[in-house]
C-alpha cells in the first residue's frame, strides 16, 4: 500500500506525514517515480523538477520534525497548470509564442501554495491560452485519458485533471473559464471547483478572459479540494476583482453541514444534446439525495440556450485584448522574417499562435471592432446579465443546482478537432456558471459501460463555497469513486 | 431578423489583429468564423430593452491603493526573456513616429 | 474673402503622483532606462492593474478647478492599437464615462501693453479624462530603443471645444492651463520633460459661416512656442489652399519646428480602429457628493480671483499683480508679511523686484526654491517698517535685503552692526550739503538759472559722501535753504 503513495489523499498523507510513517521525500519520490513510469503514455506535464521539489520535501520534513508544520498542505505535492506565473519557471500557456519564456515574478496562487508548505511540482499541459476543452490545442503535446489513453482528458486544464488522475500529483491547480476545471475533472474522474469569481486571486494567472476566469483546485477528494482553496482564497490586494472577505473554514464546515438541502434541477440541462449513459449517472446522483432527505426542485433558466453565443462573443473579446501583448517586442517569440515593427506583429504572431488562438483573437477582433461592438459584445455583455438573473431566481427556491458536468464522456482524441462549434458545445452546462461569475464543483458520480468516468456538477451561490463543498462530500462519503484509480 | 450567413472581412480583421493569414487561412478560417457569427446570431432574438450590460461579475467600487512607492524590477528582469535588447533597452526595428 | 479659424485643443498633463496610475511603481524623470518597471508595467503575462487613489482625488481636483461636472461613475476602457511603447498593446483610458465632463478654462488674452492687463475670455472643455502614459522610444540608426520607465504613468488628457480662433488665444489657453496646474500642485507641466503635450484640431471657415470647415489633426507641438507657431502656419496653410481653390483633407500633419512647416503623416481613410471595451480588471470608479464636495472645500483660491482681490484689497498695480497671483506660495507668502506689517506696495515691490530676482540667479540648477529662501516673510514685514518709519533709506534696504538673503538675519540687526540708519543729525548734512555745493558750481549755477532738476545731481553728491545714510528729505530741505 505504502508504495501507492501517490494515490492517497492529502489528508490522508498529511496523518501519515504527521505520524512519520513517511516523509515528505519519500512522498515525493514516490510521486516522481510514478510520473517517470506513466508520463510518456499520459504526458500530463510539460515541465518537472526534481532536484528543487525534493530540497523542498527535505525543508518540509524539517519543520514537522521542528513542529513547525506551516499547513494540512506542508509537503503535499501540487502541480500547476502551465499558465501561472512563477518566479524563474517557464510560463508557456502551452503556446510557441511563449515557448522560452521565463517568468519574473510568481502568482498569488502559487505563493500562497508555497508559503503553506507545498511542495510545488510541475507544470501541466492545457489548451494553449487555455482555449479548448480537450488539450489538443497545446502546441507542444496531446495529453492522454488516464482512463483510456486514446481519449482526451478534457481542457483546458486537461494536464492538471490526468495528472490527479494518474497519481503524477496529488493536488493540481487550473483555471476555469467556461469550463476548464470542472469539464477536464468530470473527463478523468477527479474533483474540480471553479470557485466563485474573485475569490482567488487571478493576479499571475495569464488572461484568457479576465471577467470569466478563475483559478482553482483538482484533487482526488472534496477535502482535499477544500484545503487547498482554504489556502489560496481570500482578498489579493494585487487584484481589484478580488473579493473582500472573511474566508470561512471548508474544512470544518464540510465537517459540520450534513444537509438536508434544498436541491434544483435545471430543466433545459437534459435536453437532447445530453448523452443517454450520462444522464442516467446524473439522475441517480439525483435520486441520492433524494433519498438522503433532500428536497429536489426543478427550476428553469430559461436562458440558458444563449450561454454559448454570449460566452464566446464576450471570452473572445477580452482574449482579443489580452493576447495582443504577445508581441515578439518585448518577451515573446520574435519572428526572424520580420523586417520593420508591424512585420514583427503579425509574423511573430502568426507564427507564434496555434489555430485555435488565431480563431478565437479574430473573432474577438472583429466582435470589438466599429460597427459591431454594440450588437455583438454589448448585447452579451446584457444577455449575461439575463443569465445571472436565470440563476438569482433559481437560488431564490434552492440552495444550490444538480447537472451534468460535461454532455458526454471523454470523447476520441482527434474526434471534434475540424469542427470547432462542436467543440465549443460541448461546455454547454460549464459556461453559464462562469458568465454568472457563480461556483461550481465537478464529482465523479459513477463509470460509464466503456469505464469512463462521468462528472455531477453542483452550482452554489455565490461565495457559498462552504456550502457546495459540504454538498459534494455528502455525495463522495456515500460514492467513493476516489479509490478507484485507472490501470495504467 | 437576418437569417442568412453572415460575412466577415477577414483581411481587415486580421490587420488589426495584427495575425498575418495565408490566403488558405483565411478561406479556413472566415469559413468557421462565419459559422460561429452566425450561430451567435441567437442573442439578437432577445429582448434586452432596460437591461443593463454585465461587465463585472460583482458590482464593486473603488478598488484602489494609496500613492505609496514599492519595490521595482531589476533591469535584468526586464531584458530576461527579450528577443533583443542593447543598452538596457529593448530593440526594435526603427519605428516611424505615428 | 476672410477666413477665421477654429481651434480645439487636446492636452495631456502628467499628474504628479508618486507612483503609476495602476501599480505602485515609482516615477521619476531621468532615471536609469527601464529602472521603474514591474510585472504591470510591462505588461507580463497575469500582471493585473490596481488604480492609485490620488490620481483620482487629482482628477477631480483639475475637475473642480475648470467647473467641470464631475459625474458620479467613471469608469475604465482598453483603448486598442499595436505600438512597441505601449506594454500591452491597449491603453487603459477612458471613453464614454469620463471622470470630467464638460467645464472651462479662464483664459487672458495678451493686453495692449506689458503692464496693461488683457482681455478674460471662457474657453469651454468637453472632457477631461484620466489614461496611462506610453514608454519612450529612441531611434538611432536603423533601430529603435524603448524604455518603459514612462509607461503606466498617470496622464489627465484635458479635451477642449472648438472655441479658439487663433495662436494667441492657443497661447494664453496653454499658459492659463499650466498656471492652473502649477498653482494646485498638479503638474510642473513642463513642456520639455514631456508633462505637457498638446495636439490641435484646425479647421477654417469663411468668416460668418457657421458650418465648420474640414478639420486637420496637428502633432508634435512640443513647446508653447511650438503650438503657436504651429497653429499659425496650419491656419495660413488652410487659408492659402482655400484660396488657390483646392479642398482642405482631413488629415493628421505633424508640426517640422526645424522646417517651420507642417508634413502630412496619415489621412483619414487610414484612422484607428480602437476597439474601445471596458476593461475587466477595474472596477468602476463613484464619486459621492460629499466626497466631491469636501475636495471643493479645500481648493484653494484660484489665480485670476486672487489676483481681482489683490487689486482691491491690496491696490497693488497688474505689473506685480501678474507676477505674485499666478504663484500660490509667492501669493501666500505675499500675505504672510503683509500680515505682519501693513505696506503692500512696499513689500510686493521687494518680492518683485529683489526677492524673485535673486532666487533666480541664487540656484544652481535653475531658480531657488522660494522654500529655501532664507529671506522669511516676516523679514521682509521689518524691511518694510524701517523705510516706513524711515530708519533707512530705501536705497540702504536694497543693501539690508542683499544681507537678510544672503544671511538671513533679522533686518534690526543688519542695520545695527552695520551702522546704516539714516541719518538725521542736521548739523552734519548741513556740512556736507555745503561741500557738495562748493565742489559743483556748474549744477549751482544751473539751479539757480532755474533748472530745478540741477538740485538732483547735488543731492546724489551729499548722498554718496553720507554713504547713503542721510535722510533724503532732510538733504533736500537744506540744500533748497543753503541756495536760496
Amino acid at each position: 500500500m505504502s508504495n501507492e503513495l501517490f494515490f492517497k489523499s492529502a489528508a490522508e498523507l498529511g496523518e501519515l506525514l504527521d505520524k512519520k510513517e513517511i516523509s515528505a521525500v519519500e512522498l515525493i519520490q514516490s510521486v516522481i517515480d510514478r510520473t517517470k513510469k506513466i508520463e510518456p503514455r499520459v504526458q500530463a506535464f510539460l515541465a518537472t523538477n526534481e532536484e528543487k521539489v525534493i530540497a523542498e520535501a527535505k525543508a518540509s520534513d524539517e519543520r514537522r520534525a521542528a513542529g513547525k508544520k506551516l499547513s494540512p498542505l506542508d509537503g503535499i505535492p501540487v502541480a500547476t497548470k502551465d499558465i501561472l506565473a512563477d518566479k524563474g519557471v517557464q510560463l508557456t500557456c502551452a503556446s510557441k509564442i511563449l515557448k522560452n519564456y521565463i517568468s519574473p515574478y510568481t502568482s498569488t496562487a502559487i505563493e500562497r501554495l508555497r508559503d503553506a508548505g507545498a511542495i510545488m511540482w510541475g507544470r501541466t499541459n492545457l489548451d494553449e491560452f487555455a482555449m479548448g476543452s480537450s488539450v489538443e490545442n497545446s502546441a507542444f503535446q496531446a495529453t492522454h485519458n488516464p482512463w483510456d489513453l486514446e481519449r482526451i482528458p478534457g481542457g483546458s486544464s486537461g494536464g492538471s485533471s490526468a495528472a490527479v488522475a494518474a497519481g503524477e500529483t496529488i493536488i493540481a491547480l487550473g483555471s476555469d473559464t467556461g469550463g476548464s476545471i470542472r469539464q477536464p475533472a468530470a473527463l478523468c474522474g477527479v474533483v474540480g471547483l471553479k470557485p466563485t469569481y474573485g475569490l482567488v486571486s487571478r493576479y499571475g494567472l495569464a488572461a484568457f478572459a479576465s471577467s470569466l476566469d478563475q483559478i482553482g483546485p483538482f484533487a482526488r477528494t472534496v477535502k482535499d479540494v477544500a484545503s487547498t482553496l482554504q489556502i489560496i482564497a481570500g482578498h489579493d490586494r494585487y487584484d481589484s476583482t478580488s473579493f473582500k472577505a472573511n474566508i470561512p473554514n471548508y474544512t470544518e464546515s464540510i465537517e459540520k453541514n450534513k444537509g438536508p438541502w434544498k436541491l434544483g434541477v435545471p430543466k433545459e440541462y437534459f435536453g437532447e444534446g445530453l448523452n443517454p449513459e450520462v444522464r442516467v449517472f446524473i439522475e441517480k446522483a439525483i435520486d441520492f439525495y433524494k433519498q438522503q432527505g433532500c428536497e429536489i426542485v426543478e427550476v428553469s433558466l430559461p436562458n440558458a440556450d444563449l450561454a454559448i453565443p454570449a460566452y464566446y462573443l464576450t471570452a473572445t473579446a477580452e482574449a482579443s485584448s489580452n493576447l495582443a501583448r504577445y508581441d515578439g517586442i518585448r518577451y515573446t517569440h520574435r519572428s526572424s522574417d520580420a523586417t520593420d515593427a508591424i512585420d514583427i506583429y503579425s509574423k511573430s504572431r502568426a507564427e507564434g499562435f496555434g489555430d485555435e488562438v488565431k480563431r478565437r483573437i479574430i473573432l474577438g477582433t472583429y466582435v470589438l471592432s466599429s460597427g459591431y461592438y454594440d450588437a455583438y459584445y454589448v448585447r452579451a455583455q446584457k444577455v449575461r446579465t439575463l443569465i445571472r438573473r436565470d440563476f438569482e431566481q433559481a437560488f431564490q427556491r434552492v440552495d444550490a443546482l444538480l447537472t451534468p458536468t460535461s454532455p458526454t464522456a471523454a470523447f476520441k482524441i482527434g474526434e471534434k478537432a475540424t469542427d470547432p462549434l462542436s467543440m465549443y458545445l460541448s461546455d454547454i452546462y460549464t459556461i453559464s456558471i462562469n458568465l454568472a461569475g457563480l461556483p461550481g464543483i465537478s464529482i465523479p458520480c459513477g463509470f460509464t459501460n466503456n469505464n469512463l468516468p462521468v462528472g455531477l456538477q453542483i452550482i452554489g451561490k455565490p461565495y457559498a463555497e462552504a456550502q457546495l463543498l459540504a454538498i459534494a462530500d455528502f455525495f463522495e462519503k456515500a460514492h467513493p469513486h476516489y479509490t478507484k484509480n485507472p490501470s495504467l | 431578423m437576418d437569417t442568412s450567413k453572415h460575412k466577415i472581412d477577414i483581411d481587415y480583421v486580421a490587420q488589426l489583429a495584427r495575425i498575418e493569414l495565408s490566403d488558405a487561412e483565411k478561406v479556413k478560417f472566415s469559413g468557421q468564423l462565419e459559422n460561429i457569427i452566425t450561430y451567435c446570431e441567437k442573442i439578437s432574438q432577445v429582448n434586452v430593452d432596460g437591461i443593463e450590460p454585465m461587465s463585472h461579475s460583482f458590482p464593486f467600487y473603488n478598488v484602489w491603493e494609496e500613492d505609496t512607492p514599492e519595490s521595482t524590477f531589476a533591469v535584468e528582469d526586464v531584458l530576461l526573456n527579450a528577443p533583443k535588447a542593447d543598452e538596457d533597452q529593448i530593440v526594435v526595428p526603427r519605428v516611424v513616429e505615428e | 474673402m476672410e477666413y477665421e479659424a477654429v481651434i480645439g485643443l487636446e492636452v495631456h498633463v502628467q499628474l504628479g503622483t508618486k507612483t503609476k496610475l495602476f501599480t505602485r511603481v515609482p516615477y521619476a524623470y531621468g532615471a536609469e532606462p527601464n529602472t521603474l518597471t514591474n510585472s504591470v508595467v510591462l505588461g507580463l503575462p497575469g500582471a493585473l492593474p490596481v488604480m492609485n487613489l490620488q490620481a483620482i482625488r487629482d482628477s477631480i481636483r483639475v475637475g473642480l478647478i475648470f467647473n467641470c461636472q464631475i459625474p458620479e461613475i467613471c469608469k475604465w476602457d482598453r483603448k486598442h492599437y499595436f505600438y512597441p511603447d505601449m506594454p500591452k498593446n491597449y491603453q487603459i483610458s477612458q471613453y464614454d464615462k469620463p471622470i470630467c465632463q464638460g467645464g472651462e478654462v479662464e483664459i487672458e488674452l495678451p493686453g495692449s501693453a506689458r503692464n496693461i492687463m488683457g482681455k478674460h475670455r471662457m474657453v469651454k472643455l468637453t472632457r477631461i479624462h484620466l489614461e496611462e502614459d506610453v514608454g519612450k522610444l529612441t531611434h538611432i540608426g536603423n533601430e529603435s530603443l524603448v524604455d518603459y520607465n514612462r509607461a503606466g504613468t498617470p496622464l489627465i488628457e484635458i479635451v477642449t471645444e472648438p472655441d479658439m480662433h487663433n495662436a494667441d488665444e492657443v497661447f494664453a489657453f496653454l499658459k492659463s492651463l499650466r498656471m492652473h496646474l502649477l498653482y494646485a500642485g498638479i503638474s510642473d507641466c513642463d513642456m520639455e520633460k514631456g508633462q505637457m503635450r498638446c495636439d490641435a484640431n484646425i479647421s477654417v471657415r469663411p468668416k460668418g459661416e457657421r458650418k465648420l470647415g474640414t478639420k486637420v489633426e496637428l502633432k508634435n507641438l512640443n513647446s508653447i512656442s511650438g503650438v503657436c507657431n504651429g497653429v499659425s502656419f496650419e491656419i495660413k496653410r488652410q487659408i492659402e489652399s482655400l484660396e488657390s481653390g483646392q479642398r482642405i483633407l482631413q488629415e493628421t500633419r505633424r508640426w517640422d519646428a526645424e522646417g517651420g512647416i507642417t508634413i502630412s503623416m496619415r489621412s483619414k481613410e487610414m484612422a484607428h480602429d480602437y476597439r474601445y471595451f471596458p476593461d475587466p480588471d477595474l472596477m468602476p470608479v463613484k464619486i459621492s457628493k460629499e466626497w466631491r464636495e469636501s475636495i471643493r472645500a479645500e481648493q484653494p483660491e484660484l489665480p485670476f480671483i486672487k489676483q481681482e482681490r489683490f487689486f482691491q484689497q491690496y491696490d497693488l498695480p497688474y505689473s506685480v499683480t501678474s507676477v505674485i497671483c499666478p504663484d500660490k506660495e509667492l501669493s501666500d507668502y505675499f500675505e504672510e508679511a503683509v500680515s505682519l506689517y501693513n505696506q503692500p506696495k512696499m513689500i510686493a515691490n521687494f518680492i518683485v523686484n529683489e526677492l524673485l530676482r535673486e532666487l533666480s540667479v541664487a540656484g544652481t540648477n535653475g531658480s531657488l526654491p522660494l522654500a529655501e529662501s532664507k529671506v522669511k516673510p516676516h523679514h521682509l514685514a521689518s524691511l518694510a517698517k524701517l523705510v516706513d518709519q524711515s530708519v533707512i533709506s530705501s536705497q540702504i534696504a536694497k543693501e539690508v535685503f542683499n544681507e537678510i538673503f544672503k544671511t538671513g538675519q533679522n533686518p534690526e540687526k543688519i542695520v545695527e552692526d552695520k551702522d546704516l540708519k539714516q541719518n538725521t543729525d542736521t548739523s552734519a548734512i548741513e556740512k556736507l550739503c555745503a561741500d557738495a555745493i562748493n565742489n559743483n558750481p556748474k549744477a549751482v549755477a544751473e539751479f539757480k538759472s532755474g533748472k530745478d532738476n540741477a538740485i538732483n545731481a547735488i543731492k546724489g553728491q551729499v548722498m554718496k559722501a553720507s554713504q547713503g545714510k542721510a535722510n533724503p528729505k532732510i538733504i533736500d530741505e537744506i540744500l533748497r535753504k543753503l541756495l536760496a
